[in-house]
């Protein structure tokens, strides 16, 4: 049996009983000497109705969900940035665990290597196929050495390396610092009265900051041997055409941005990933949502970050 | 006193979880906490020891730490049992060089004898059984010394020969720490086993204070209801409702 309550204008209360499967309908009237109660109840029922349909309007769900999204954004920028800070004082007042930071170090440099000279390697391949022939079929060989350089100690080096330590290093990272924190013990770490930024983000963010630039130097030298090795195979282009040319492209500006980016890219990808786990909740179902977000914003920041950095010493 | 609650409130997103709770409990007693999933028992003890801060009210603790039992251990599963129980001595700005890697050995291993596990100091948190996590989470908890040790259902989930374990070593931490002691608990074993007195929770607030005795022999509808788990009575589950 459904209740409907209409109200008049009048003031007057009428309540009809529906009888689910009957045509005929019992009608019961009251009447509510209560005006001013009855405008009210007016109000709210005109208001909520109004809302009931606005709120499943396509506008209404295309705004509150783009207000959502900003909101989450700003939300998760503000905790990433405090995270930061916060670091930023525990590094300043010396609180490093060097246990800590030497396994975390060993994490990021050399279990991430063989992936990250994979793929510099094979994308460096891939451009080389792609250029080299041509370049020599249009007599631009003596330019393929330098070309490649370019291209691989300015750009692909470093982001593909970037974009490497996210998916291998950063998910891991992530999903690591959500399970303590749905398992509590993140919980545990603040009861015993231990500082768990300075426990779990600086020797995490020191280890990405330290090992990026020597990954990507690896990773890039990697990239330009493959690159040769390539160009050679594909248009017969000699070792040492590609080299000299290689030489010239390379300034100590490019040498010099290209670490200072790893730096950079390193201790973002290992912020944004402990500050993501950080925040998880949920058990197993918020921990994927934590690895996902935090590969998403990781690779996102990077992409942001070199644009900076191309604006800033390339514009 | 070591625990003091004055008119302790918090909400969660609109809905008052903790609506005016205020108890004492004294060094060398145990307090236990009894209600349903959801009653904010839970959530008393993360108001207690600083998890989560109260909208209204306070909470006057005796100078020293403050340890807390998880309800899952809480172990770090990347360090071993060792490295588990020092985890503070090695962390803790103020303990870090208190003392030497010997001394902090002695007392890993005195802790682990206290809590009745000897010899397993370099096996991880996977290696052990369920009892034995929340032993060594005992030891972890009494490394620091602490007045006061709160226990999220220390004996949920385990077999009753491994629950009345648990519960011996509670009284035996209170005996040797004189420390005051929380227990959350459902079970009605760890509450005649543990507790000096108890405060039961319904719908954020005490619905009940009294001892063990007092609470199954008392004419207290809502106790009445728990003890004998009755689906009849004052308390409904939330789906329920």
């Amino acid at each position: 049996m459904t209740n409907i309550h209409a109200i008049l204008s009048t003031g007057l209360t009428f309540q009809f009983n529906t009888l689910h499967g009957h045509r005929g309908q019992k009608l019961n009237y009251f009447f509510n000497i209560s005006i001013a109660q009855n405008k009210l109840f007016l109000y709210n029922s005109a208001m909520g109705t109004l809302q009931k349909y606005y709120k499943q309007s396509a506008t209404y769900k295309i705004f509150s969900g783009i207000f959502e999204k900003v909101t989450e954004f700003l939300d998760t920028l503000g905790k990433i940035t405090q995270n930061g800070i916060k670091t930023i004082k525990c590094i300043l007042k010396l609180q490093i665990d060097r246990k800590e930071l030497t396994e975390q170090c060993y994490r990021f440099g050399i279990t991430s290597l063989p992936i990250t000279l994979s793929i510099v390697g094979m994308t460096s391949i891939i451009v080389a196929s792609q250029v080299a022939l041509e370049m020599v079929k249009q007599g631009g060989g003596n330019f393929v050495g330098l070309l490649m350089t370019i291209l691989i100690v300015r750009e692909v080096g470093v982001i593909m390396s970037g974009f490497a330590i996210i998916s291998m290093i950063g998910s891991s990272l992530a999903s690591e610092i959500a399970t303590m924190r749905v398992t509590e013990q993140i919980d545990a770490i603040k009861v015993l009265k231990v500082n768990p930024i300075c426990y779990l983000f600086v020797p995490r963010i020191l280890a990405g900051m330290f090992m990026m630039p020597p990954v990507v130097i690896i990773a890039s030298a990697v990239g330009v041997i493959t690159g040769a090795i390539t160009a050679n195979l594909t248009s017969g282009l000699g070792y040492r055409a590609f080299f000299d040319s290689a030489w010239l492209g390379i300034y100590m500006k490019d040498l010099g941005v290209c670490l200072l980016k790893a730096l950079v890219f390193g201790g973002t990808i290992a912020l944004i990933s402990c500050s993501c786990g950080y925040y998880a909740n949920g058990g197993a179902k918020g921990v994927g949502k934590a690895t996902t977000k935090a590969v998403v914003w990781s690779f996102v920041a990077i992409v942001i970050w070199d644009m900076f950095f191309a604006i800033a010493f390339f514009f | 006193m070591s625990i003091e609650v004055k008119n302790l409130v918090k909400e969660f997103d609109g809905k008052r979880v903790i609506d005016n709770v205020s108890f004492k409990v004294e060094n060398g007693e145990t307090l236990a906490i009894v209600g349903f999933s959801g009653s904010g028992k839970s959530t008393i003890l993360k108001l207690i020891c600083g998890l989560l801060s109260p909208d209204e009210g306070e909470i006057i603790t005796s100078k020293g730490d403050i340890a807390m039992v998880f309800q899952y251990s809480a172990l770090f599963d990347s360090l071993n049992v060792s490295d588990n129980i020092a985890f503070a001595l090695h962390e803790r700005k103020d303990l870090r060089n208190k003392y030497t890697e010997k001394e902090i050995k002695n007392i890993v291993t005195e802790k682990l004898e206290l809590v009745g596990l000897k010899g397993i100091e370099n096996k991880y948190p996977s290696e052990l059984s369920g009892g034995m996590q929340k032993r060594v989470s005992f030891a972890r908890a009494i490394v620091t010394e602490p007045n006061s040790i709160l226990y999220d259902e220390p004996t949920a989930g385990l077999d009753p020969i491994s629950s009345t374990l648990i519960e011996n070593y509670i009284v035996r931490l209170k005996d040797q720490t004189n420390a005051a002691s929380v227990v959350v608990t459902h079970q009605m074993s760890t509450i005649k086993r543990t507790a000096d007195r108890v405060i039961m929770l319904y719908d954020g607030k005490i619905v009940f204070e009294g001892t063990p005795e007092q609470m199954l022999l008392q004419n207290n509808e809502y106790t009445k209801q728990f003890v004998t788990a009755s689906l009849e009575g004052p308390m409904h589950m939330i789906s329920e409702n």
